[in-house]
């Protein structure tokens, strides 16, 4: 006689992701909605998608959701939290649409404390778009918008977002994780967990950024795409607290 | 009737809380910045919420949250910062989101002046964002018909899923007129009257139950069908919505069209003119979108000729000439860079047009 022993969570819908062989975003999304089962019962729970790879976001996440124009989910979200304050709102974005285009709306949401979540996941590339340069694409790193290696001279440096909005006073809880083992999912899952927890009761804004990969624009198969982020993205945006109030 | 002196921004924005708007995202612009100002002690005593948003991009984008979930939301801002809005007001139409956004026309382009200008008709009535839609657009010309619009502006919105554009300009914000206010309203969306709005879904739950507040079709087919619902819409309050005032038009011989604050110092000048013996009367377009063609056509089908008087290069004039082809002459009077045409202008540019006749 056979049992059930692990099901997928409902509050991932049945569709099927259109994401590329190798990619992290499977895994981030499972971890998400396995948090908002385990921690958004009884509340109202509305999602907003951003433009960029995780676009269709909508159709895999099973709840109310929005979709938002690029980098404007944190203020779309603001919107949603303002009116229904009771809901468990949370936006997902990648770096183009948050540390790109939509630096302002991050910002200022975390610097008026506002009550939602963020789930940043940062691929350190344009991946929907076909691999152009990111402000999070790595110095050297070749993409499609620097085919010779971005120069740290005339692109700047990599901007580290955690560490930037962890200086925001109205941030309350900010960590980077990354799902390239077993140890590290756990550890994202937490995290996640914790912030929409932190939600729950009231706390300000939190953000969690996963590093991910993107065999596909990386140009890597989906073992040496994790490889690289071990070697290239972790020494540069290390993982861990930036900012956790609730510690404190 | 009990009448109260009020400065034109602070009755509309009371207006719109009369009429249940209990959301309030916006950013300081001048010449409407008494409206954030209000908005930020009023919403507070009625339970509502007020936010100063980061930019007017912003701000558009907490009004396509908040009117997701069914509130009754309000922006507003001057010319540069609707210029900003406009990348959210397209995505709302595209979601098919009602609110009410009010636009104080400035002078521009670019930062322009801060006085009232008409400028922004263009932006207003043909698009301004991106892709296919329209606003249902009115243009008051009375503090008194802007409070009487916003009555029923939410109704309009929500019952046929679209953004309204409210098309003033600085003068009609920056003035006082004696005004009635009606009373208050009390909205609450429901499952029932917002169905697509997001009420709450757990999984389980009935699918149709799940809001997806969304303009991305991928598919174009899905697109197209998607573009053709919104046209259907566009037709239908084309046909049910247009809002017009024929001023004296039925035995003119020169009929002036204008909008807005324009139209009223048009109306003294035909007053004066008829004192002078001259047969002129006004037509007044109050939606601007959609425009009354038919309306205009059938006002002006025994008069001589048109003129047609703005505080811009003449951007309605297109909609007027669309309207009566070549069955009449269509002349233009006005200035750009908010200098508003006076009434003795006016009446000099019409006596002028008479005499050349």
């Amino acid at each position: 006689m056979s049992s059930v022993i692990f099901e997928k969570t409902p509050y991932l819908s049945d569709k099927q992701f259109h994401y590329c062989p190798g990619c992290n975003h499977g895994i981030i999304h499972r971890l998400v909605a396995e948090c908002l089962e385990e921690t958004g019962k009884g509340a109202d729970i509305i999602g907003v998608a951003p433009v960029g790879c995780s676009v269709f976001a909508y159709d895999y996440f099973n709840v109310d959701m929005f979709e938002a124009a690029h980098g404007r989910a944190p203020a779309v979200a603001t919107g949603i939290k303002r009116a229904k304050p009771d809901s468990l709102v949370f936006t997902y974005q990648g770096d183009g649409d948050l540390a790109s285009i939509g630096t302002a709306e991050v910002v200022h949401a975390a610097h008026r404390g506002e009550k939602i979540v963020t789930i940043f996941v940062n691929n350190a590339i344009y991946g929907m778009t076909g691999g152009q340069m990111a402000p999070t694409s790595l110095v050297g790193q070749k993409t499609t918008t620097s085919p010779y290696g971005r120069d740290e001279d005339w692109c700047g440096a990599p901007i580290k977002m955690s560490e930037m909005l962890a200086q925001v006073p109205g941030s309350y809880y900010i960590e980077r994780c990354a799902v390239n083992n077993n140890a590290n999912i756990i550890k994202t899952k937490n995290a996640i967990k914790k912030a929409f927890r932190y939600q729950m009761e009231g706390k300000g804004f939190c953000m969690i950024e996963v590093l991910s990969t993107c065999p596909t624009n990386w140009g890597l198969s989906p073992v040496e795409a994790m490889k690289w982020l071990e070697e290239n993205m972790i020494p540069y945006y290390p993982l861990g607290v930036c900012k956790d109030k609730g510690a404190e | 009737m009990s009448l109260t002196l009020m400065k034109g921004s602070e009755a509309i924005a009371e207006a719109a809380i009369r009429a249940g708007a209990r959301f309030f995202f916006g950013y300081p612009i001048t010449p409407q910045t008494e409206i954030p100002e209000y908005m930020s002690a009023r919403m507070p005593e009625i339970g509502g919420c007020f936010l100063q948003a980061e930019s007017e991009v912003a701000a558009i984008n907490m009004v396509y949250g908040a009117a997701g979930t069914g509130a009754r939301v309000i922006t507003s801002s001057s010319s540069p910062g609707v210029s900003l809005k406009q990348e959210g007001i397209s995505y709302m139409a595209g979601a098919q989101l009602p609110a009410v956004i009010l636009n104080v026309m400035r002078g521009g382009p670019g930062l322009g002046s801060i006085q009232a200008s008409q400028g922004d008709y263009f932006q207003a009535v043909k698009g301004g964002g991106n892709g296919d839609y329209h606003l249902l657009t009115y243009a008051p010309s009375s503090i008194q018909e802007a409070i009487n619009i916003m009555q029923f502006a939410y109704d309009k919105a929500e019952k046929y899923r679209v953004p309204c554009m409210f098309l003033a300009d600085g003068v009609m914000c920056q003035m006082m007129e004696p005004v009635e206010m009606p009373p208050m309203v009390e909205y609450k969306a429901t499952r029932e009257n917002k169905p697509w709005a997001a009420h709450g879904y757990k999984p389980g739950d009935a699918p149709e139950r799940r809001a997806v507040i969304n303009s991305l079709f991928i598919n174009t087919e899905e697109l197209s069908v998607h573009n053709d619902h919104l046209q259907a819409i566009y037709r239908e309050i084309e046909k049910n919505e247009k809002m017009w005032e024929c001023y004296n038009t039925e035995d003119a011989e020169i009929i002036i069209t204008a909008f807005g604050t324009v139209a009223r110092i048009a109306k003294t000048a035909a007053d004066i003119l008829r004192g002078k013996g001259y047969k002129v009367g006004v037509f007044r377009p109050i939606t601007v979108w959609p425009f009354p063609s038919e309306e205009l056509k059938a006002a002006v089908s025994g008069c001589d000729a048109i003129l047609d008087v703005e505080c811009n290069e003449g951007q309605m004039m297109e909609d007027v000439r669309l309207a009566v082809g070549d069955s009449k002459p269509v002349h233009y009077f006005g200035h750009c860079g908010s200098q508003i045409p006076t009434t003795e202008e006016i009446v000099a540019e019409v006596i002028k047009l008479k005499e050349g006749m």
